[in-house]
């Protein structure tokens, strides 16, 4: 049987915030609609809203963790990756101090993300050294 | 925004200055049209001829970086016609004295010397913005990317407060931000100066405040902003360096300097969806989730908080964001143990007084403009109603400084850039997308005819455009789009860049680059080098 859904959701793009539909079939994003019910959009999208599921499943998406290994970047497991990113922030905490690591969080992800992101900074390191693209 | 977008379609005056609102913000370009077929008066500030400068009553083209004398201009006006708003000015400004002082040096003949906006054309969109009721000003980068950004804010803060056009349906100061959640990544204190809601970092009692919250040692010192970490990686101060979700070598000016800066860091890591030129320089790459991928919420521009939600698994191993950070944390020493979005967000609510009333269960039934600081509070759709963040607001006054680079004998032409409709900031999503990519596949600059004669170029050719900081090859469109000795192009195509050629001149306060205006000359290519198709050279 054919699993259909439509997950309401907001465009990812520009700051208008258009609420949408993303159709999937079996798990695949197949359409994009706007909400009708959403006060800003009004059952609208622009071109950048309605075709928004093209990039998501685009093929050049990263499916793995990668760490350069002698100038090149190569595939490795998730604890590999992890491991190797803690223990380098670690090491150049312990050597330089916090204030030597820069953070730089995202317009594109979450509230959620960024305020872990900067929890991470201020907590984890003891620096402000954090922003983002916004100027940009 | 200090007022929210559906409001827009009952102004009777709306003024928009740099913002390219229907390429950048179709659907607030929607409510734009919507208020001129109700009968609102459109006025357009901007240097090149855009879709809703069509529409417009009054469109003038004032020369590039000048808006600051622009907008003194029209307050002289205003003042001299006295149709500021006296009563407003009394009960909720201050520093009015000064700016009517200020303002005796910016006569509409003066401003129009430095505008190149005639003394008329400033007279006529003073009067129409003053003397309509409902006034409302809609602006984007093109105000803010500017070496004098926060002055351009600033004087459009004071054309509001003057003609007291806020706290008001339908009127207000409203930025159109450019990224879907610029307003979120702010509001999370995802800035060297502030925790979430704006707290500085510097006041004793907010840092209390998180150092409880949090059960940790915070720094009192604000930290680095983007460009001063990309100097601190050079000078040594800054040694390792984490990213996510951002693609600064393509995004950020003089793209030359940022890869030197990033090529110094003795550890970099990158969270992203796309292999960005930013991730290849990258010690660790760590594959993030897309917007559809996982749950959380954005914060529009209109300060709405809305919901995302997971409809599809992330590709291969890709993982969510917050869950990678999470790893990481907990791996480094310090256990993260959220368990889904939700969980963090009750964090949020809890330290960050704005978001206070919000919960996912109240999120569920639609956004909600925050401030929200209560469970029954409804949301605040429109900001300073009946007093200013401050208390009183105050009026700033202000000289016009020109842009930091102005075109000379080497460099006669003045760059600037922006957006094109199909696409998107650097096109890491847009160029991915099939129809976006086939509605528009590479780039190219706009030269206004008179230009193209003198070069001898023609639309469709290749042609070289030189700056002080790198040069870049691309197509050539004759257009009379752009005012004569300027030339647009933007900094979707990373494979002949805009942002290889612009200026990293700051903006003293915020830090902003000046990507609106910078000094090139265009070369026209000998016969042989056409065919090599678009390519991007770094000097250096
Ligand atoms: S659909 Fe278009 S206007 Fe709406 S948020 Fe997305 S990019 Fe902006």
């Amino acid at each position: 049987m054919m699993d259909l859904n439509y997950v309401r959701t907001t465009c990812p793009y520009c700051g208008c915030g258009c609420e949408m539909l993303l159709e999937t079939v079996d798990g695949k994003i197949t359409r994009t609609l706007p909400s009708k019910t959403n006060l800003m959009n009004q059952g609208k999208l622009c071109i950048k809203g309605w075709n928004v599921h093209e990039f998501v499943h685009s093929r050049e998406r990263l499916t793995k963790p990668l760490l350069k290994r002698e100038g090149v970047l190569q595939e490795v497991s998730w604890d590999e990756a992890l491991d190797f990113t803690a223990s380098r922030l670690r090491e150049i905490k312990g050597k330089y101090g916090g204030d030597s690591m820069a953070f730089l969080t995202s317009a594109k992800c979450t509230n959620e993300e960024n305020y872990l992101f900067q929890k991470f900074c201020r907590v984890g390191f003891g620096t402000n050294n954090i922003d983002h693209c916004a100027r940009l | 925004m200090t007022n929210s977008i559906p409001e827009i379609e009952d102004a009777d005056c709306i003024f928009i200055i740099g913002s390219n609102t229907s390429v950048a913000h179709p659907l607030i370009a929607t409510r734009v049209y919507r208020a001129k077929a109700k009968g609102a008066k459109v006025i357009v500030a901007d240097p090149r001829k855009i879709h809703v400068s069509l529409i417009a009553d009054v469109h003038v083209r004032q020369n590039l970086g000048s808006d600051v004398a622009l907008i003194n201009g029209m307050m002289n006006v205003i003042l001299s016609k006295n149709l500021h708003d006296k009563t407003f000015i009394d009960d909720r400004t201050e520093g009015f004295e000064k700016l009517e002082q200020k303002l005796k040096d910016y006569p509409p003949q003066k401003v129009a010397e430095i505008t190149g906006v005639s003394a008329e054309d400033i007279e006529k969109i003073a009067v129409m913005f003053a003397s309509s009721e409902k006034s409302t000003i809609l602006y984007a980068m093109g105000i803010t990317q500017h070496s004098h950004g926060v002055d351009n804010v600033k004087s459009l803060a004071n054309l509001a407060m003057l003609t007291g056009k806020i706290g008001k349906p339908s009127c207000g100061v409203n930025p159109l931000r450019g990224q879907n959640n610029v307003q979120g990544a702010c509001d999370m204190g995802g800035l060297p100066n502030v925790y979430p809601a704006y707290q500085v970092v510097t006041d004793e009692n907010n840092r209390k405040k998180f150092e409880d919250a949090w059960q940790a040692e915070l720094s009192p010192k604000v930290g680095f902003t983007i460009m001063e970490m990309m100097h601190g990686l050079e000078d040594g101060s800054i040694k390792g360096m984490m990213i996510m979700g951002e693609n600064p070598m393509g995004s950020d000016p003089d793209v030359r300097h940022v890869k030197h800066a990033l090529e110094e860091a003795e550890f970099l890591a990158v969270i992203d969806i796309f292999l960005t030129d930013t991730a290849r320089l990258a010690d660790v790459v760590l594959p993030g989730a897309a917007f559809a991928e996982k749950d959380g919420t954005f914060s529009n521009t209109e300060r709405n908080v809305l919901r995302i939600r997971k409809a599809t698994e992330p590709p291969g191993e890709a993982r969510a964001d917050w869950q990678i950070i999470c790893d990481i944390s907990t791996r480094f020493g310090l256990p993260m143990g959220y368990d889904s979005p939700e969980k963090i967000f009750e964090e949020i609510a809890q330290v960050t007084p704005s978001y206070a009333g919000l919960s996912y269960s109240r999120l569920e039934k639609g956004p909600i403009p925050w401030p929200c600081p209560s469970k029954d509070h409804p949301g605040t759709p429109i900001l300073h109603k009946d007093r200013f963040t401050r208390g009183k607001g105050l009026f700033h006054a202000l000289d016009y400084r020109p842009p930091e680079e102005l075109a000379d004998e080497e460099f006669p032409i003045l760059l600037t850039t922006g957006r094109f409709f199909p696409h998107y900031h650097t096109g890491t999503m847009t160029r991915n997308s099939i129809t976006l990519d086939k509605e528009m596949s590479e780039g190219y600059i706009e030269v206004h005819p008179y230009d193209a004669k003198d070069l001898g170029l023609t639309s469709g050719e290749r042609c070289r455009v030189v700056s002080r900081r790198g040069e870049v090859i691309t197509k050539v469109l004759v257009t009379d789009v752009v005012e004569p000795g300027t030339i647009f192009m933007s900094f979707h195509f990373m494979e002949a860049n805009a942002n290889i050629l612009t200026n990293a001149a700051l903006d003293p306060i915020c830090k902003i680059p000046e990507y609106k205006v910078c000094a090139v000359r265009i070369e026209k290519l000998v016969e042989e080098m056409k065919d090599h198709g678009i390519r991007a050279v770094v000097n250096g």
